[in-house]
């Protein structure tokens, strides 16, 4: 089975992940994508224990995720890889060749971003990544929960749906 | 109004945390059962990132003295939070997973510590769970 989900979420594995999205999807394989939790144990523990037991979870640095995206989108099992923010979700779609959409699930306020939504703040470079995402045929919409409308990168980047 | 005792008001003995309005609507109900709500600190989590999460809770630790904190889901952002927070500090507990009964019986526990009172009260809301019915 295909990785259902691909998403952008500054909160990494949390409860809009393994339950909002986790159960609806039947979400079995979770991919966290992540430089800095892929090189700390006592990091990968600290998420390891906030997924269900029913959910197995790889930790992959984001260039083994790029070299190993072929095992987990041919896993039978539903999946839902996930990365901490655009740079790394970028760097992926574009060694992979093989996401077709992303799904900008939480990305908050710092420094050097504007709101685009209540729950999506951007920096120039980030929207222009996106952009590029989009330019490139990779559909980017914002949805935080299955319930909520997904918003078309247009329209987030005009900021009119805040 | 807050307890009095030692000539001054009691501190709050933990921070209450968690999705939505979930701690602040447990907090109110704990005051509408048994007015003790002043022994609980509010903090709403919308809109902020993990590492505001983190500074947020670590700061109203320090200003009350709280050595507990409860959340609702232990895949929560600020159950991952609380856990950083817990790894510096060990002599603090977190407690997730809470219900109302947790945060009654940890009201009412003013014998003990806020840390045992925390242990205890967890025991208490797992076991306040009932299923009535076939």
């Amino acid at each position: 089975m295909p990785i259902l989900l691909y998403r952008i979420d500054d909160r990494l594995i949390h409860g809009q992940v393994v339950v909002g999205w986790g159960q609806p999807l039947n979400i079995r394989l979770l991919i966290l994508a992540d430089d800095l939790v892929a090189s700390s144990d006592w990091e990968k523990e600290l998420y390891r224990m906030a997924v269900p037991p029913d959910m197995e979870v790889i930790f992959a640095d984001v260039a083994t995720a790029m070299r190993d995206h072929a095992r987990y989108a041919s896993d039978p099992r539903p999946g839902l890889l996930l990365t901490g923010d655009i740079g790394s979700m970028y760097r992926l779609v574009k060694g992979v060749k093989a996401i077709g959409s992303v799904n900008l699930g939480g990305i908050h306020h710092r420094a050097g971003r504007a709101e685009k939504l209540r729950y999506i703040f951007l920096t120039p470079d980030e929207e222009q990544q996106l952009r590029e995402l989009e330019a490139a045929g990779v559909e980017v919409t914002a949805q935080d929960v299955p319930s909520a409308r997904a918003v078309g990168l247009p329209e987030i980047l005009e900021g009119a749906a805040r | 109004m807050n307890d009095v005792k030692d000539g001054g008001p009691e501190k709050p003995r933990a921070i209450v945390i968690g999705h939505g309005e979930f701690a602040g609507g447990l907090v109110s109900a704990v005051g509408q059962i048994c007015g003790m709500a002043d022994k609980l600190v509010v903090l709403s989590m919308m809109g902020m990132t993990p590492e505001d999460i983190e500074t947020t809770i670590r700061q109203h630790l320090e200003r009350t003295g709280a050595r507990v904190i409860f959340t609702d889901l232990p895949a929560g952002s600020a159950t991952i939070a609380a856990r950083r927070i817990v790894r510096d500090d060990p002599g603090i507990v977190l407690v997730s997973g809470i219900n109302l009964a947790t945060l009654l019986d940890f009201v009412f526990s003013t014998d003990q510590s806020p840390t045992d009172a925390a242990r205890a009260a967890a025991e208490r809301g797992k076991a306040s769970l009932i299923v009535v019915g076939r």
